[in-house]
This record gives structure tokens, sequence and C-alpha cells, in this order.
């Protein structure tokens, strides 16, 4: 299978504190990776590391068999090949629905404006937000936002979704629709890469769990050998703190 | 008496007050605007963010090195002074005869953009984080962050500060008699050089101080809510066209009934 992203021996340190400690990780095409653990186990920070929303304080990221993290490799450009979806939806305040999706088109990739307008509009068909174009984020529901925000991510037309656990910041009677969403992308053979504390849908939706605990890969493999049958006794431990709960 | 004197002096001299409003007037518009340009272009300088190493690092170090140095010397000491230094100064140094009118905007411009600087280096801080994230994360460098996601709001946000300057602006241009510009008070001056009647001169003075700052205040809270548009977004609004805009406005109302 054709690698999309690979990580080699990444670290990233805050100060003194090690968040990731040599993590090797690699997503491949068309593939749905499911990152569950803890809080503080460095989930996020792997995601944000992956478009340098973090610099690393070492390792590799392996993108078009090119490492990014050397000198002079231009970061933006890599970046518009990986949508991001955020907690907290970051939609940006001062654009209509339609301009959140467009901005980023017109200014980074130098698409016209009427090329721009139709993908944005496709997308947010997609994510049935097309109604409601004119309106600005504070009017918006939050999961509306991230709804948005997703079609905000697809039209760049990223090779890659990165989601931070995007519906951590909802009301749970908004969870059920961005998941939807989530759902049906993953459906379309996208290649996504999911923070998530929805572990039924972790089960659900992804080809690969990965599950992490402080600051390294503890166990990964499919979706229901991590859950029905964890090798691992920390993955264990989390499950049965996790699942309990549901 | 006092009120007859007034209206002697308003009418024998109100196109000297209205020139001197005019001027006054003319120099702080001028002096908010650029000073406020000067403000974002610095404010957006100096936050750039720090690269670890290299030539743009040193660079980027002296810049905001000298930004720092304009803008404390220019808030740290008085307009009026500054005046007199700008104006003989640039006379005695330089060997420029400054045209008054141009030392005047110089001087106000450069004042308020120190402190429009500050003003706009608070509002960009002040924006989330996760703004420039995002825009970060779509590919956007910093001048295309700025210019697209994070200024337009800072520029919402400082408005009320934006405000404050152009008021002080209004009363302030008044120090500038020192260097013979004529604004109002300095029309005044001459007015009631004339007359000797320094506290019915004075009082137009005050009123026409007044009714501009007033203006100027009004006119940007106008500006504001209207930036601010509504709280709720009314669907129907743009999808039937035909709709007459009386029709929103009913459902509007209609909508903040239900909602109180």
């Amino acid at each position: 299978m054709e690698k999309v992203i690979d990580i080699q021996h990444l670290r990233k340190s805050f100060g003194t504190h090690e968040v990731l400690k040599d993590i090797d990780f690699s997503v491949n095409k068309g593939e749905v990776v499911c990152i569950i653990g803890s809080s503080g186990s460095g989930k996020s920070t792997l995601l944000r590391c992956v478009n340098l929303l973090e610099k690393p304080s070492g390792g590799q990221i392996i993108y078009n068999g090119e490492n990014i993290l050397d000198d002079g490799h231009n970061i933006n450009e890599y970046r518009t090949k990986l949508g991001m979806v955020f907690q907290q939806f970051n939609l940006f305040n001062n654009h209509n629905v339609l301009n959140n999706c467009v901005v980023g088109q017109t200014t980074v990739l130098k698409r016209s404006e009427e090329e721009a307008k139709e993908i944005a509009m496709k997308y947010l068909k997609i994510v049935e937000m097309d109604q409601y174009i004119n309106a600005k984020p504070r009017q918006l529901s939050g999961g509306q936002k991230q709804r948005v925000a997703i079609a905000r991510a697809l039209s760049m037309e990223p090779d890659v979704m990165l989601f931070d656990e995007p519906t951590s910041a909802l009301d749970p009677e908004m969870v059920g629709e961005v998941l939807k969403v989530m759902k049906d992308l993953a459906g379309t053979g996208l290649t996504m890469l999911i923070v998530t504390h929805e572990m039924e849908f972790a089960k659900e939706v992804a080809d690969r769990v990965v599950f992490m605990d402080e600051g390294i890969i503890a166990e990964e493999g499919r979706p229901e050998e991590i859950f029905n049958n964890p090798k691992e006794q920390r993955t264990k431990e989390f499950l049965k703190r996790t699942l309990k709960r549901m | 008496m006092s009120f007859d004197w007034i209206i002697n002096i308003i009418s024998n001299n109100w196109p000297m007050f209205l020139r001197g409003a005019g001027m006054t007037l003319y120099i702080s518009i001028i002096g908010t605007i650029v000073g406020t340009i000067i403000g974002l272009l610095v404010g957006v300088i100096r936050t750039i963010p720090m690269p670890d190493v290299g030539v743009k690092r040193v660079v980027l170090k002296i810049v905001n090195i000298v930004l720092s140095i304009y803008i404390e010397i220019f808030r740290g000491t008085p307009m009026i002074v500054q005046a007199m230094v700008i104006y003989y100064g640039s006379a005695l140094a330089l060997g420029v005869d400054m045209n008054r009118l141009t030392a005047a905007l110089f001087i106000v411009s450069v004042n308020t953009g120190a402190y429009m600087s500050e003003i706009v280096r608070g509002g960009i801080v002040s924006i989330d984080k996760g703004q420039f994230e995002a825009a970060h994360a779509i590919g956007m460098n910093h001048v295309q962050t700025m210019k697209n996601v994070v200024l337009p709001q800072v520029i919402r946000n400082i408005l009320p500060a934006t405000g404050n300057e152009f008021v002080i602006n209004i009363k302030d241009t008044s120090v500038l008699n020192v260097i013979s510009v004529t604004e109002l008070y300095f029309q005044t001056k001459s007015i009631s050089g004339n007359n000797f009647r320094y506290f019915e001169s004075f009082f137009v003075a005050c009123v026409l101080y007044f009714i501009m700052t007033f203006t100027v205040t009004r006119i940007l809270r106008y500006i504001e809510r209207k930036l601010d548009g509504p709280e709720n977004y009314i669907m129907y609004a743009n999808q039937m066209q035909v709709e007459t805009p009386e029709d929103i406005m009913r459902k509007t109302k209609y909508n903040d009934v239900k909602q109180h």
C-alpha cells in the first residue's frame, strides 16, 4: 500500500517535558486511522506535529518521498495537502460560511473566485450547510460550525484530512450530525486521520486504530482486535475505563 | 451682556471659526487615518513570529528595536514639544523650511501612529490563537493570515480605541497653535485678541469642539453597530429574493419577540 505520510522517530518536548517519544507511524492512501488514548497521552500533539502546528523536536515526516522537516522546505505548500479540523472549529469569524471555504482557495491555491465558489458549494452541499452560505460563524450552532469547518478543509482538496477531537466541544445532541458527515466521508475513500474519544465511532469507521499512552504508540491494529481482544495491559485498562462510562 | 457678545462675535467672525474648525477636522482626520495605517503596519511587523536562527532573525530584531524606540519616544513626550522640535528642528538641522500644515499633519500622524501601534498590537494579540492556527493549517503565510483573517477582526475590535484617538486628535490639534497652524484654537485666539472678549470667544470654540467630537463618536458607534450585523441568521432572507426588506424586518422583529 502507498504511504501518504510516513513518520519516523518523531519526538516532541515542551521544555523538559517529553510529550512524544520516538513515534513511528504512517498513514496509507484511502485509509481511515483513529488515534485513541487518555488525555495527555500525546495524541493531539502527534496530529499537530503532522501539519507542523507544533514544531517537532526531532525525527522525520516523509511526504511524497521528501522529509518536510528539512531546511528550506515549503511548509505552506505542504499544509495545503492536509485538511485540518479543530476541536474548537476555528472558523474565520470575519467571513461568512461561503467565504470561509473560498478564502483559502483564492489566496493560497490562487484559484479564481468562480472556481473556488463552485468547489466550496460542492463541499458545503456534502455537509448539508449550503443553505447557510451567508451566515456568519457566530450565528451558527456548534455542530453547524464544525460541518462548515469540514467543508472548509475539504475545499482545499487535500490528500489527507486530520481531525483533532472534532466532537469534543459539541453538545451531545450535535455530535451525531458531525459523526454522520465523517462517516459519509470515510465511505468515499478519503484518507483520514482522526483523534477521537468516540469509541463506537472508531470501532465502526476505522480501518486501523492506534492506541497512544504516555507519548508512545502502545498498540495498533484493526478495530476489532483493539476493542475486542487488546494485547497490552494498558490498552485493556483504558478501554475498561472508557467503555464502562458508555 | 455676555450673550449679546456671543451673538455678536459669531455674526462677525463665523467664517474664521468655520475655517478653524475645518482645519482642526482636516488635520485630525488625516492624522488619525495615516496614524492608523502606521499602527497597522507596525503592529503586523511587531507580531511576525521570531525565526529561530539566521539573518532574518537579526534583521527582525533590529527592526523591532527601531520600532520600539519610535513608539516610546512619541508616546513619552508631549505633542506640543514634538511640534516645536520637529518644526524648528527641521529648519535648523536640515535647512528645510517645512510648510506649517505639512508639519502639523506629520506630527499628528506619527504621534497617533505610536499610540495606534500599541493598540493594534494589543488587538492582534487578543485574537483567538485558533484563528491563526486555522489560517496556517490552510497554508497561509503571515501576511496572508493578517490580511484575510486577523486584521479585519482587529480593525473591528480596535474601532472604539481608534474613535478615542480621533476625539483626542480633534482636541489636541489645539497645541499646534505653537507653530501657528490656523486651527480652531489659533483662530479663536486671534478673534479674542481683537475684541478682548476671551470668555465669549472661547465659549464659541468650546461648543464647536464639542459638536465635532460628539458627532464623531456617534458616527463611529453607528459604524460599529453596522459592522456587527444581526445576531440571528434569517435563512429565508437570502433564499426568497422577491421578499421586500419590510417582510424581513417584520420576521426579525417576530424572532426577537420570541426570544425574549
